[in-house]
């Protein structure tokens, strides 16, 4: 099963033709069945051509009628990026992964306005994508540290996301879905929105959950384990050392209600049951140590 | 990631965008997460309120001593106020304000003020050099308001925010007296309306008579935020006069770095005096740097990542110099650079290179590394840990580089190296 996508996810790239997308859409169409999945580009003014093999169409809405594709990654530069989700979520996708950095906080305020009551689902932006390893990798990380398997990790950092794998994978345990959700204040996705479909998975046994200071997503993810989840969890935050000083402002503080902390984030998780590390070169370990009982 | 390093860190939205990295010195930026911030100062804040159409008292700018009693006598009156302008806030607790009842009295403040090292509860011990002032007309006073906005994460919206208790640290208000913090969230398609502005200016008790000049305060601010990428502004304290007027006798705005792209005017307010140096330099060439206490400093790819380092280093006992995430797309040329960067710092002892190569492969790392060290005349401990795409290579450049390179074989063990190699084990 997986969450999200799996090999037969057929997917359209906005951006494809440009440097960032090219390398990135080589990679994900030489991992797995990427070759099949990866079907579709958008250029307005590239349309008809072809990047090694993949058409090329003018908008989002044609290429998801000529190939049928539900998904689409994200490559186009900042300032644009915030209408390449607009015509993804206009063009009615299941799903939307914004890979781009640097969209203007503002410009986001008005997409994510847009897509109130519309049913395409965003990752992103400002994330390393996704992937289920073996089937399908949308976006820019290494594939070949991951392994098929029955973990799920969801994760606010990029690299830091590829440290929980890489120690997954070098203690033999495969991956069912690896989601990064981004670390931007305004996005898709949040910690407990990936949790609940881990959750309803049969192919996830367990999660680790990768967090970092700013906002009160962790906490508000956990207190949702606390009551609902059936599956045990793992989970670190990035930032303890981070000098606790003014947030952004007093304004921001207030608004978070005081969250944010690491320390502070912790210590909610830990109360709702879920196994925590301080130390993120101990997040297979613990995975490992919880699933030994 | 898409912009690699962009040069951000922490992002510094602090998150809210709440950051919560702080660095030892009041900085420019702070961040969080790859979204800096960019701050200017209040006599610059009063003139984008201005052309917003927020009623504001008069006042120059100025740099000098002499300036500051010219403006005095131009702008006319009988009482002036004398004000730092520095990039921190809790100015005049620190005795960066002063009302002056004649233009000697102006010189013999701005004398005062004029390069001092104003200490506020945002500064740090160290305070921050005060290099400009602001001479404003002397305001009658009858009561202080706090209005604010910020971002608000949680529910995707500009959130307005206005309390009677003005004047005072609105963080304490929020921790004390809730109640006394009223909230819009606003409707990014309908804006502030006269409705909602009316409705939260009676709350925070300002009278009938001025709730027009209230509106014209409320909504301004909102439109400047919307149409100048603001991620927080604050007007504290908003002010009723004597004589019934509603006026904005501070101004603080945090702009989105994401978007300077398209506003020029913004980045023509950034005063560089009032940044960390070091951060200045680091983001010449895309680094988010940001200057720590400790003495082992640490060179990382991803500001996760980079937080998990120093947090890895601390709980093996040691502590780290700095934040640095040189990005995803790091060159030899940006590697040196950093590697500069840090060595500036008299206290470092050691220094941990912590890359996990997704894009950036390790190979490249290695040999902008084995670069740096050769270049910079390495003079501390350098422990190296690589995994990720072309990790062998990447190891093999280091073995055979004659470099004294301790190799680090995950994140806790080079953790571990580094920490007893800052106190000379």
């Amino acid at each position: 099963m997986s969450i999200l996508i799996n090999k037969d996810t057929r997917v359209i790239t906005q951006g494809m033709t440009g440097k960032v997308g090219q390398f990135h859409t080589f990679h994900c169409r030489a991992y797995a069945n990427g070759a099949n999945c990866f079907v579709a580009g958008v250029n307005p003014k590239k349309a008809g051509e072809n990047f090694e093999g993949v058409p090329v169409y003018a908008s989002v809405l044609d290429a998801k009628k000529a190939t049928g594709a539900t998904v689409s990654v994200i490559y186009v530069p900042p300032s644009g990026a915030a209408a390449a989700i607009d015509e993804a979520v206009d063009a009615d996708l299941d799903l939307v992964i914004c890979i781009t950095e640097g969209i203007p906080v503002h410009d986001m305020l008005k997409t994510r306005y847009r897509m109130q009551g519309k049913r395409t689902i965003l990752i992103g932006p400002n994330c390393p994508g996704l992937i289920t390893p073996d089937e399908i990798k949308i976006g820019i990380m290494p594939g070949h540290i991951h392994k098929k398997g029955r973990i799920g990790v969801v994760s606010r950092s990029g690299t830091l996301t590829y440290e929980a794998v890489g120690q997954l994978t070098a203690l033999g345990m495969g991956q069912s879905s690896c989601v990064g959700i981004g670390g931007d204040p305004i996005n898709g996705m949040k910690h407990i929105d990936v949790m609940k479909l881990f959750n309803n998975d049969p192919e996830t046994d367990a999660v680790i959950m990768v967090g970092e200071i700013g906002g009160s997503d962790e906490e508000e993810c956990a207190r949702w384990i606390k009551d609902n989840m059936k599956k045990p969890v793992v989970g670190f935050i990035a930032g303890v050392t981070a000098p606790e000083g003014k947030r952004m402002g007093h304004a921001g503080a207030i608004i978070s209600g005081g969250q944010g902390g690491a320390n502070d984030k912790l210590a909610v998780m830990e109360e709702c049951g879920i196994h925590i590390t301080r130390n993120p070169a101990e997040m297979g370990r613990v995975m490992q140590k919880v699933l030994k009982g | 990631m898409l912009r690699g390093i962009f040069g951000a860190l922490i992002r510094y939205a602090r998150d809210n965008i709440s950051v919560k990295l702080r660095p030892r010195v009041n900085h420019g930026a702070l961040f969080v997460r790859k979204i800096f911030i960019m701050k200017i100062h209040e006599y610059q804040g009063k003139e984008i309120l201005r052309q917003f159409g927020v009623p504001t008292p008069r006042g120059v700018a100025c740099f000098s001593v002499d300036e500051a009693v010219a403006a005095a006598k131009q702008l006319g009156g009988s009482v002036w106020v004398v004000k730092a302008q520095i990039h921190a806030g809790g100015r005049g607790k620190g005795g960066g304000v002063k009302v002056a009842k004649s233009p000697e009295q102006v010189r013999e403040y701005a004398n005062q003020i004029l390069g001092m090292q104003l200490v506020t509860h945002q500064t740090g011990p160290e305070g921050q050099k005060v290099r400009r002032l602001l001479i404003e007309e002397g305001a009658q006073i009858v009561k202080e308001y706090y209005i604010g906005m910020v971002v608000d994460r949680g529910t995707q919206r500009v959130a307005l925010m206005a309390s009677s208790e003005g004047g005072m640290d609105i963080e304490e208000v929020a921790a004390h007296t809730p109640e006394k913090i009223h909230k819009v969230w606003i409707d990014p398609v309908k804006g502030l309306t006269d409705a909602e502005s009316d409705d939260v200016a009676r709350k925070i008790g300002i009278p009938e008579v001025a709730l027009a000049e209230a509106r014209a305060c409320l909504q301004g601010l909102y439109r400047a935020f919307v149409e100048k990428d603001a991620m927080l502004a604050e007007i504290n304290p908003l002010v009723l006069t004597g004589d019934n007027h509603v006026r904005a006798l501070d101004a603080k705005f945090n702009f989105d770095s994401n978007a300077l792209y398209r506003r020029p005017e913004i980045v023509e307010y950034r005063d560089l005096d009032e940044e960390d140096p070091a951060e200045v330099e680091a983001s010449k060439f895309d680094l988010s740097y940001i200057s720590l206490d400790g003495d082992i400093g640490c060179l990382v790819n991803g500001a996760g990542l980079a937080m998990a380092t120093m947090d890895i280093i601390k709980l093996y006992g040691g502590n780290p110099a700095n934040f640095l995430d040189v990005g995803g797309g790091a060159s030899k040329e940006k590697v040196t650079e950093a590697f500069k960067l840090m060595l500036k710092n008299p206290k470092l002892k050691a220094i941990l290179v912590n890359i996990f190569g997704g894009i950036m492969r390790c190979d490249v790392i290695a040999e902008g590394v084995v670069a740096a060290a050769r270049e910079v005349h390495l003079s501390v401990p350098l422990v190296v840990r690589l995994e990720g795409t072309n990790v062998e290579l990447g190891k093999k450049i280091l073995a055979e580089s004659g470099l004294p390179i301790i190799s680090g074989n995950d994140m806790a063990d080079a953790a571990q190296k580094v920490v007893a190699a800052a106190k000379g084990k």
